[in-house]
């Protein structure tokens, strides 16, 4: 019984695999251009950062660019990165460079020392570690995977992202997650609001009762003034440019809004004070807050100061008795147990590795070689099998001969069933969308399963 | 005796202040209660012998500068331990456990002089003068030694390098609170103590104030500390000002209680003798 063999394959999937490598990998490249706290200083990242208001004018710009084929745009305040898949690397990453330098009106020269230029594996990788939070200022910290969601959201809703990068920022999502309970890594609370706590006790040795000014508003000063309720913070005071949004927060808060020309009323009254503004230029200088503070008692004032570019003088530091921390101190602050975190973190590191290889596999498979020969492989499979079948079913054996006969017919059927499609992928590779087939093809077909 | 009783003083005072610092370091609980334990035990043997000197003697024990030490030796002890009850400012054992150590190590290696006793020693209001004194006196040690670690602590926020010290001192809340609470019990001390010497002064002497160099000093002293409350009560000063202010005071009240016998004349000059 099942005296048919299995016919021998025109080449192995690991022969078509290592064939494909020298074949196509110039075709599309995944492409990631950016930087950070660690290769920026603050300075320089308040200079090319995105509004929320500018991120869609500016994905779409990104999109357009001619070497670029799909786009993704995170920005934050710490860090910018530019995702792209490109068939011509060189080109996308001048025309990028050139992108955020006319986005944000600088010479290139400005900030180009401090991008860092993945391709292929590498930017995977760090897209990878950037959403399980393993790059963060703070690791661990949990706000940047939903930041890294938005902006994958606003690239699907402005039809920018395409079938590399869907699969590769769903693969990054599911990395993210598994990372956090595999590892543990966001346990230690962490955030900018852990490290403005721990200081804040470091000031003021309890914040029970302690009155907190909110300027503006954003996710993550929303988080640190939750955190500081949590510690049982007393009045808490809200202002914004549009006084309905402070109403806003002021009621989810508990707390008081105040007219954003009331900031010294706030500031008379307030121990700690959290900004985080969009505003281009400080919202308090020295001059100012000296004078407030003139004919006061002395109360101790901190001063966190979430936004970039900063809203805060940090010249303000320098009066008695008050502390600034802009964003890049704050880092200073946690990078004190950061120790705890350094295990979990190469775990993570691990989990990163393996996805990689895991998302390349994938990514190569979405080359035309390896997919017409694990289509043409799995057709032959197919009518091997339901061959064998019905010749069992029917008691007969076949001999050399009607073996032969058998095998012909096989390639034939799977020749002709698999001749349009294998043209289409031939040709469709040249132009735009190469990915888009193949990946079709793959789906319908199970190859991947 | 009394040297072996001395002698125990030291070791458990030295101990204790290994404890500290090692608390300091380390930040084990049970350093510190180690700590705080060698030091109550110290402090009760403290007691036993400045208890047996006076009984013996029949006055304060602060006739000869080893008496004087002992006994500044002990106020120290009794304050921080006051202090901790209060506050559970472990950290103020750093200075505390090396001061008391300091203090009786100095005095078992002073000669015991002349013990002959005194008869302006024997006096109600003179034990009450030297006592308060003493203790102000302590209170103002703490508070100044409070003014150091704030002053390392708040560097270290300005700075925004949290490093050793920031993690290790308590909240400069905390520190500025009690080095004030100090202050005001050192303060409040030191003005009864002045009231019973000047009247004291009266009763042997037959006059309240004699510019005495000793007396100079103390008023000048005095003042500063009156300063630094009304600053701080008035005008809101806090924090570093406050800090410095308790710092300098201290070093006025060192020198008020040491210099002044060593490098000026005056009647106090008989009870550092040695």
């Amino acid at each position: 019984m099942g005296a048919l063999r299995a016919v021998p394959l025109p080449t192995t999937r690991r022969a078509a695999r290592m064939e494909r490598t020298h074949h196509m990998t110039d075709r599309f490249d995944i492409l990631l251009i950016g930087l950070n706290h660690k290769t920026a200083p603050v300075e320089v990242r308040e200079c090319l950062g995105f509004t929320a208001n500018a991120m869609d004018d500016a994905l779409e710009r990104l999109h357009m660019l001619p070497s670029v084929q799909e786009a993704l745009l995170l920005s934050t305040c710490n860090r910018v990165e530019v995702l792209v898949t490109t068939a011509d690397h060189e080109r996308a990453v001048k025309e990028i460079i050139d992108f955020l330098a006319d986005s944000n009106h600088l010479a290139p020269a400005n900030f180009t020392d401090a991008l860092y230029i993945h391709r292929g594996d590498d930017a995977v990788r760090h897209v990878f570690r950037v959403a399980a939070s393993l790059d963060s200022m703070v690791v661990g910290e949990p706000q940047i995977l939903g930041q890294l969601k938005d902006a994958y959201r606003r690239a699907t809703e402005r039809k920018c992202s395409g079938v590399i990068l869907n699969r590769m920022l769903h693969r990054t999502f599911f990395v993210a997650k598994r990372i956090r309970t595999e590892t543990g890594i966001g346990d230690h609370a962490v955030s900018v609001s852990y490290a403005a706590i721990e200081l804040g006790r470091k000031i003021f040795g309890s914040l029970e009762g302690k009155t907190v000014l909110l300027i503006g508003a954003g996710e993550m000063a929303e988080l640190a003034v939750e955190h500081l309720i949590r510690h049982r913070a007393g009045t808490i005071l809200v202002t914004n440019r549009t006084f309905e949004r402070g109403v806003e927060l002021a009621a989810r808060f508990n707390g008081r809004a105040l007219a954003f020309e009331e900031i010294g009323t706030g500031l008379r009254e307030a121990d700690i004070v959290i900004s985080s503004t969009g505003s281009p230029d400080y919202v308090l200088r020295r001059d100012q807050v000296k004078a407030m503070r003139r004919g006061q008692r002395q109360r101790p004032l901190f001063f966190i100061d979430i936004a970039v570019p900063r809203d805060i003088d940090p010249e303000i530091n320098r009066l008695e008795n008050t502390y600034v921390y802009d964003i890049d101190d704050l880092k200073g602050v946690i990078e004190e147990n950061l120790e705890d975190r350094q295990r979990a973190a190469l775990q993570g590191e691990r989990i990163v590795e393996e996805a990689v290889i895991r998302f390349r596999q994938w990514y190569q498979s979405l080359e035309v070689v390896p997919t017409i020969v694990a289509l043409r492989h799995k057709l032959e499979e197919i009518v091997l099998q339901e061959g064998a079948k019905t010749m069992g079913g029917l008691g007969l054996k076949a001999d050399a001969r009607a073996q032969d006969a058998f095998d012909k017919m096989t390639h034939a059927v799977v020749n002709k069933i698999l001749h349009a499609p294998t043209t289409l992928l031939k040709r469709e590779v040249g132009h735009n969308q190469p990915a888009l087939y193949l990946d079709a093809v793959r789906r319908l077909f199970g190859l991947d399963d | 005796m009394e040297s072996a009783t001395v002698a125990s003083m030291v070791v458990f005072y030295g101990l204790s202040t290994a404890a500290y610092l090692g608390y300091l370091i380390r930040q084990r609980d049970a350093l510190h209660r180690w700590g705080l334990g060698l030091l109550l035990l110290g402090f009760a043997a403290h007691t036993l012998l400045l208890a047996a000197l006076m009984l013996r003697t029949g006055h304060m024990p602060v006739s000869t500068l080893r008496e004087t030490l002992l006994f500044t030796g002990w106020t120290i002890s009794g304050v921080f331990i006051a202090f901790q009850l209060r506050y559970r400012l472990r950290v103020l054992g750093v200075f505390a456990a090396p001061l008391a150590a300091a203090a009786t190590l100095i005095a078992a290696h002073v000669p015991s002089g002349d013990q002959s006793a005194q008869p302006l020693l024997k006096s109600l209001w003179l034990g009450a003068h030297v006592l308060f004194i003493f203790m102000g006196e302590a209170a103002l040690a703490l508070a100044c030694g409070l003014g150091i670690l704030y002053l390392l602590q708040e560097r270290a926020i300005k700075r925004k390098k949290p490093g050793f010290f920031f993690r290790r001192l308590p909240s400069l809340e905390l520190l500025d609170s009690s080095g004030y609470a100090g202050v005001i019990a050192g303060f409040v001390m030191m003005t009864i103590g002045l009231i019973t010497g000047v009247v004291y002064a009266k009763m042997v002497w037959g006059r309240f104030w004699a510019w005495d160099p000793k007396e100079v000093w103390s008023g000048i002293t005095w003042l500063l500390y009156a300063a630094l409350i009304h600053a701080r009560l008035a005008m809101g000063w806090r924090g570093r000002k406050s800090a410095l202010m308790a710092i300098v005071g201290f070093a006025v009240v060192m020198f008020t209680f040491l210099g002044v016998n060593f490098f000026l004349a005056g009647h106090h000059g008989v009870f550092t003798r040695f």
